[in-house]
């Protein structure tokens, strides 16, 4: 099948005061329609502003970079805010991380779910004011029609990320991107949410791009999975590739991680692999993970590149496949 | 909300009291009114007849408080130098000032609010830097003189508008744009401000998201929450905007309020002084506690509790 979305080598540069920050250092991935890729990694990776890249909705201090940043056919590297504003809500939507800071103030529940439907498709207000109800129906929040004319500091968190959710599917998108929809909400709701999108997301057919620290939810909806760290990928697989087989000692490490239910606080984060995350700012001398690796050798002072290992389960390391395959995580 | 407004109109009536306190006792401060009235050549004769006619000889207290009493009631007394009712003359001339006032706010707000939008959108570009640069002027330069450039060019030069005077929507054209241009830096420096805050948000980022048109992303979503504390602004300068116009209306001679008060302090005409001081600052508290119930309810937060 054709890819839905093709990146290669996408570059986020950002200058500070203390130098060029390279959060984002050569991503490459294709999607196919209706499929899942998750992207896990630590905070402060880079995946939101992977996301933000590929959305065209970066920090104006940021600039993006790509040698092919193809959607649905359409190179999206030259396109104007006036064409990008087109392409946006309409074909690719995106769901923030930060539920209570992404809807406006000023206008209502209701405005805000409608216009970006009659914007792209042209319908009338009450076609649209159907559609958001039939929508926030759909992600569970009771007596929708009520809702319409509230506005956003009325509603709890739970209910403002379930109006984002419907408020990117308000024009069907091919491609949804989900910054990590359930970080910010209480654990209850984050299994309702998450199940809820995943109903939706095979329903409607839409390919998606799922954000996340937490391997848990990973495992119930990825197709594919990439492990991010430290601005690039460093292995990229099947699910079944990532889970029953990993290969980089920092998967490893973040498998190690998972929470086990009765075992592991419920809520507590990834990021409990020991070691800090060398700096963004300028270029990394040979391996990111070196310093918090178990296994590094003289040979990870050069930067290993990502290589297809079998059937296109990638990896970043230098060592072999079935080396790493054998490894156990251990804390040092 | 209800609470909130009844605290404001106590407050905004203490401080009209104080205000029309304050005027009173000034013009006892700037002389005896009844020398001043008597005019030159009168005798002492004369002036103490004229003392006790007007009362001047009780304690400014007890003159202050039947003034008050009656200007409560809408009578402001009789004017020294025309001899009718204050409070009629100021009728006839008050809906000038009230069009030049509002028509110089217009101005002032149709040209700030998209200059300090667009100066937000590339802030320290050409443009950014030519409108902070323009309103720095309309800072610096004294309206009186400002006035006085425009009306030699656009009116004794150039002959497209009318010199002085108040006779058509003409005459309101120069007046305008030099009292509206004095509101206009401040106006346009918190829309810009504003802005640059409000184009940060988490929300702006999803409307870009959704596809919305950059120009609606702008003015329909940063806008309304960057104005909100424009729209007070522009209440209180209003109220500026009214004392000025003493000063705009006599150089353009436009017969309005603005242009009597001026007329009335060189002619000692006290009454007619005193009922517009009052006036004007019972409409200044007025405009500033509509301010604050427009920001209020502008802000959804507020307003929808
Ligand atoms: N506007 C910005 N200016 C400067 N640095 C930024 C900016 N936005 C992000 N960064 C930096 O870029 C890096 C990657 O940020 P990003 O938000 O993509 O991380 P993330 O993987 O999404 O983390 P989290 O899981 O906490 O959301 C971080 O080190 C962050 O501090
Ligand atoms: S390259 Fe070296 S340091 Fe990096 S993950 Fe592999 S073994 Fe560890
Ligand atoms: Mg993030």
């Amino acid at each position: 099948m054709e890819n839905l979305l093709s990146v290669k080598n996408l570059r986020v540069e950002i200058p500070l005061a203390a130098g060029q920050l390279l959060p984002v250092r050569g991503i490459s991935f294709d999607l196919k329609k209706g499929e899942t890729l998750c992207v896990v990694g630590e905070s402060g990776c880079g995946k939101s502003l992977t996301s933000l890249a590929i959305m065209g909705l970066l920090p104006k201090i940021a600039q993006r970079k790509a040698d092919r940043l193809e959607f649905a056919g359409k190179d999206l590297t030259g396109l104007s805010e006036r064409q990008m504003s087109a392409i946006r809500g309409n074909d690719m939507a995106m769901i923030f991380q930060e539920p209570m800071t992404s809807l406006n103030p000023a206008y209502t529940i209701g405005n805000q779910l409608m216009e970006g439907l009659i914007r792209h498709k042209g319908v009338s207000r009450s076609t649209a004011r159907d559609r958001a109800i039939l929508l926030l129906e759909k992600v569970g929040i009771t007596a929708a029609a009520s809702r319409l004319p509230q506005y956003p500091h009325q509603l709890s968190g739970g209910l403002r990320q379930r109006v984002m959710i419907a408020m990117s599917l308000m024009c069907t998108p091919d491609l949804i991107i989900a910054d990590e929809p359930t970080t910010a909400l209480d654990v209850t709701i984050q299994a309702q949410i998450l199940r809820m999108i995943k109903e939706l997301q095979a329903e409607l057919g839409m390919a998606m791009i799922f954000i996340t620290h937490d391997l848990g939810v990973v495992a119930r909806i990825a197709d594919k999975i990439a492990v991010m760290y430290a601005g690039t990928f460093v292995e990229t697989g099947t699910a079944e590739q990532i889970f029953n087989a990993p290969m980089h000692p920092y998967t490893k490490g973040l498998l190690s991680c998972i929470p086990v239910p009765g075992k592991t606080d419920r809520g507590s984060r990834l990021g409990s692999i020991p070691g800090i995350v060398p700096s963004l700012i300028g270029g990394i001398d040979g391996c990111g993970f070196r310093s918090r690796c178990p296994y590094a050798q003289d040979a990870c002072a050069t930067e290993p590149t990502l290589t297809d290992r079998e059937s296109g389960h990638t990896c970043r390391c230098i060592h072999e496949a079935s080396k790493l395959k054998a490894l156990t995580w251990e804390v040092a | 909300m209800l609470h909130f407004f009844l605290k404001r109109l106590a407050l905004a009536a203490l401080v009209a009291l104080t205000v029309s306190l304050i005027s009173f006792s000034l013009l006892f401060l700037a002389g005896d009114p009844a020398i001043a009235l008597a005019g030159e050549g009168a005798t002492d004769a004369d002036i103490h007849a004229i003392r006790t006619q007007y009362g001047f000889d009780r304690p400014v207290m007890e003159q202050y408080l039947f003034w008050l009493k009656n200007a409560l009631a809408g009578d402001f007394g009789t004017s020294y130098y025309f001899k009718t009712p204050v409070i009629n003359l100021i009728a006839e001339k008050m809906p000038t000032t009230m069009i030049l006032g509002l028509s110089a706010i217009s101005f002032a707000i149709l040209l700030s609010i998209p200059l300090g939008v667009l100066a937000a959108v590339k802030p320290n570009s050409l443009f950014d830097r030519i409108a902070l640069f323009i309103s720095v002027i309309g800072q610096a330069i004294p309206s009186f003189w400002f006035g006085l450039i425009l009306i030699v060019t656009f009116a004794v030069k150039l002959r497209w508008v009318p010199v002085s005077g108040s006779d058509s929507w003409q005459h309101f054209i120069l007046p305008t744009i030099v009292l509206g241009y004095y509101a206009t830096p401040a106006i346009m420096r918190l829309t810009r401000a504003g802005m640059l805050e409000v184009l940060r948000a988490d929300y702006i980022r999803t409307a870009r998201a959704k596809g919305i048109r950059p120009g609606k992303v702008l003015f329909k979503h940063a806008l309304r929450n960057a104005v909100i504390p424009v729209v007070g602004l522009a209440a209180v300068q209003l109220g500026f905007m009214l004392g000025g116009s003493v000063i705009i209306e006599s150089i353009f001679a436009l017969n309005g309020a603005g242009f009597l008060a001026f007329e009335s302090i060189s002619r000692n005409d006290f009454p007619v002084v005193q009922a517009l001081i009052l006036i004007f600052s019972l409409i200044y508290v007025l405009l500033t506690l509509l301010a604050d119930l427009l920001n209020a309810w502008l802000d959804p937060r507020i307003r929808v509790a």
